[in-house]
């Protein structure tokens, strides 16, 4: 406890996760609002711009909370991890910097336009705001999760004569290749949890007997577009993503599957308890060979365990690490179950009918959020113990001049103000659940 | 290559004081200038279409200063460590109460919010004053690169100073007179009616006292850091910037007496811009100045990311500041009209 980098890492995980709940849904809702008001201009029908209407009201209270919950990340680069910014800002510090200059100003100049100019703008206009807000908020994300790609994966930057890391090429650190594939695995895991968000409400409608014509519209919405990007979250991006930790962080690889012992045809396994004093996983229920056709495209390649490399390497939480991975990929194929056979009854004209899948859809909600935040958590427990992998120990990446009891005072703050922000969150969400899509076209209004 | 991105770094945070600073404000006054719900809401829409894009300068501004020089934003931001988290609730404190007050319609939540929008404008703009403040007296760095400061120490001035002593309060309260009377000239020019009126007769009253804590701060910095006025002599932009600002200055009380608040309002951009600029180029080449001994300030020359990255960074800053400024002129002249307060459950 009185170890300042227990705080720096407990507070930057605990405000980014909390972040991360807000950005995840706007991301894939900009999607689903652009495909909607796009289906409005085709078609004429109000029903898109009704529904559209309703979702750019939860998209503003997520954006809003999005955006004040993300400043104390941008700070706490300089505030709680100091050395890393030194020694590493000649490169990253780009990436940060065009997230404000190409996604911050592009995202706020356009917000008040989507969610207050429907009566100001022409319906084109209105359009057009809403792919400023998709392009923008999508552009946003590519800026950090290159970041992130750099620390897994340090591409394009030479040590200069003082140890620290400068840029070398601009392009090289723009389209790290890690960063591509994280970045469309990413992205799709947001239109997931978008896609679930709206089944839910399609369903809770339905279930209610609520407004018939929006609850079918976003049941079929949620179900189409769930499935599509459920299964695409898994296939190709997932599967790419795994290859590349094979390729460059066998040893998270091994950590993720709790595997100690090296050798070919290794085994997946598909649950089972890792104990790391007897180096060993207990109980577990395997399948033969699969791990290595996973990770490296044959059933005979050799997948190096735990054993393997020097015990200062491995990742200071594999029980963690190997849980959350687990979590993740159980959850994506539950995912792809649920919106399958949602698809599935859809098609065949049953899903409204169907009491116990519109159920499933109204609660299923959370796993993609929980999907989403486990699989943060095996990227970053899987880089430890690396701040920058292989380059830059996390140890060494802290505020020199900050106290464990300064940064544990501002995580208790923050602590405290995300309760009362998720409370008024949670509050005003219901509220405008409660009160349905607006019928009359071109109005926002509350009715008191 | 490092000078340049000095200015840039520089002019980026000038162009967030004058944006942000009307928010600020307009926080501050509308309490003052707005008395019934209808009033406050048409303050809350003269600034609600912009307070989000013109925080972003901040943000931008922050990660060009990352880009370009990282060891004064890694010594500089974990110096400043309870400061700064500060200003961080304070900005979320301020960005919620925006969003959130119109979103329900009842009496004492929107006066909660009211209260709590005021309340972190006044101490936003103390602390960013503050600030400054903490740049011109300098800090104590020592040979790591590095310095830790308590928020307060006995509010004197000297080798080991506290974040607040009576120097930066001084600064801090200058900014909050200045923010409060911009915010008063954005408001007369953007509102009508009774908001307009109030602000109008606040605008004078407000610039006078700006006028004398003005002198009572440039006072106070010759006896802080004689060093400052010293390199006047030596740069040469610090003449123009003091040009600026005068020009400024009597533009603000020639836009008040002939009732020329647009004038008046672009004369107090002009005012922040030149005074921020002359303590630029007077403090040029150091951007954290040391207490302890001169070698350890942190200058553009030695805590400079290095000339590829810098050369790369320029290449999409420069195409990325005329979108920034495209964006923003855009949405000024589509929210050109005055304000009108917004029908419950639409706007701000």
């Amino acid at each position: 406890m009185g170890d300042p980098l227990f705080w720096h890492r407990l507070q930057f995980g605990f405000t980014a996760t909390y972040h991360y709940l807000f950005p995840q849904l706007t991301m894939g809702l900009a999607l689903v609002i652009v495909v909607m008001k796009a289906m409005g201009l085709k078609t004429g029908e109000a029903r898109y711009n009704d529904a559209a209407r309703f979702w750019i009201r939860i998209f503003g209270i997520n954006f809003a909370v999005g955006v004040v919950t993300g400043i104390p990340l941008e700070f706490q680069f300089g505030t709680n991890w100091a050395r890393f910014s030194q020694h590493s800002g000649g490169v990253i510090g780009q990436t940060l910097a065009m997230e404000g200059m190409f996604a911050f100003f592009l995202e706020s100049s356009f917000l008040g336009l989507l969610i207050w100019g429907e009566k100001k703008l022409s319906p084109r206009g209105h359009f057009g705001a809403a792919l400023a807000l998709w392009l923008g908020s999508w552009l946003s994300g590519y800026f950090i999760v290159a970041t992130n790609a750099f620390m897994q994966h340090p591409v394009g930057y030479t040590v200069a004569t003082d140890g620290t890391l400068q840029l070398a090429s601009f392009w090289a650190f723009l389209l790290n290749p890690w960063a591509l594939a994280q970045y469309a695995h990413t992205m799709i895991a947001a239109v997931v949890t978008g896609s679930f968000v709206v089944a839910a409400i399609g369903a809770f409608w339905t279930l209610k007997g609520l407004h018939p014509e929006q609850a079918r519209l976003n049941l079929k919405t949620g179900a189409i577009l769930g499935f599509i990007f459920s299964v695409l979250v898994a296939f190709p991006t997932g599967d790419q993503q795994g290859k590349l930790v094979a390729r460059h962080q066998p040893i998270a690889l091994a950590a993720m599957e709790g595997r100690f012992e090296s050798g070919p045809r290794a085994e997946l396994t598909l649950i089972g308890q890792p104990n790391i004093a007897k180096r060993k996983i207990e109980n577990p229920i395997q399948v033969p060979a699969v791990l290595s056709f996973i990770a490296y495209g044959t059933f005979s390649s050799n997948v190096q365990g735990l054993l393997a490399f020097p015990e200062d390497q491995w990742p200071q939480n594999i029980e963690l690490l190997y849980y959350s991975f687990h979590i993740m990929a159980g959850l994506g194929t539950l995912m792809i179950a649920v919106m399958g056979l949602a698809t599935l009854l859809l098609w065949r004209g049953r899903l409204e009918g169907s009491r116990p899948m519109l159920w499933v859809l109204m609660l299923a909600f959370p796993f993609p959020y929980i999907a989403t935040t486990a699989g943060w958590a095996v990227a970053e427990f899987g880089r430890q113990p690396w701040l920058i992998y292989g380059l830059f120990r996390t140890t060494q990446g802290g505020s020199p001049t900050v106290h464990a009891g300064q940064t544990a005072f501002t995580t208790l703050g923050f602590a405290g103000i995300f309760v009362v922000l998720s409370i008024l969150f949670l509050y005003l969400i219901g509220r405008e659940i409660a009160h349905g899509p607006a019928g009359v076209q071109g109005t926002g209004g509350h009715h008191e | 290559m490092n000078e340049l991105w000095f200015w840039l770094v520089s002019v980026m945070f000038a162009i967030y004081v004058v944006m942000d600073g009307f928010d600020f404000g307009a926080g501050i006054l509308h309490l003052v200038v707005a008395e019934t719900n209808e009033e406050r809401r048409e303050v809350l829409g003269a600034i609600g279409p912009f307070w989000d894009g013109n925080e972003v300068w901040l943000l931008a501004g922050g990660g060009s200063l990352f880009l370009a020089f990282p060891k004064v934003l890694a010594s500089g931001f974990s110096g400043f460590y309870l400061a700064l988290w500060l200003v961080v609730w304070c900005l979320m404190l301020r960005g919620i109460s925006i969003e959130f007050r119109s979103h329900v319609q009842d009496g004492l939540w929107r006066h909660f919010w009211d209260v709590t929008f005021a309340g972190s404008s006044v101490l936003l703009a103390v602390l960013f004053g503050a600030a400054l403040g903490n740049v011109l007296r300098g800090v104590p760095l020592d040979a790591t690169g590095y310095f830790g400061m308590p928020l307060w120490t006995d509010f004197r001035v000297g080798p080991q100073p506290g974040i607040l002593d009576w120097y930066t309060v001084l600064i801090g309260v200058f900014a909050l007179a200045t923010l409060t009377a911009h915010g008063a000239l954005f408001l007369a020019c953007k509102t009508e009616g009774p908001v307009q009126d109030r602000s109008k007769a606040l605008a004078p009253r407000l610039w006078l006292l700006v006028l004398v804590l003005w002198i009572a701060a440039s006072y106070a910095t010759s006896v802080v850091n004689p060093w400052i006025f010293h390199q006047l002599a030596r740069a040469p932009l610090a003449w123009v910037a003091t040009l600026l600002f005068l020009t400024g200055l009597a533009l603000v009380f020639a836009g008040i007496k002939r009732e020329r608040f647009l004038l008046a309002f672009l004369g107090s951009g002009a005012f922040i811009v030149g005074l921020l600029a002359a303590s630029a180029a007077c403090v040029y080449p150091v951007m954290l100045k040391s207490t302890l001994d001169p070698a350890f300030d942190l200058t553009a020359l030695n805590a400079a990311a290095s000339d590829h990255g810098l050369r790369a960074g320029l290449a999409w800053w420069l195409i990325g500041f005329p979108i920034a400024i495209g964006y923003a002129t855009f949405l000024f002249r589509f929210h050109r009209a005055k304000v009108k307060a917004a029908v419950d459950g639409e706007g701000y």
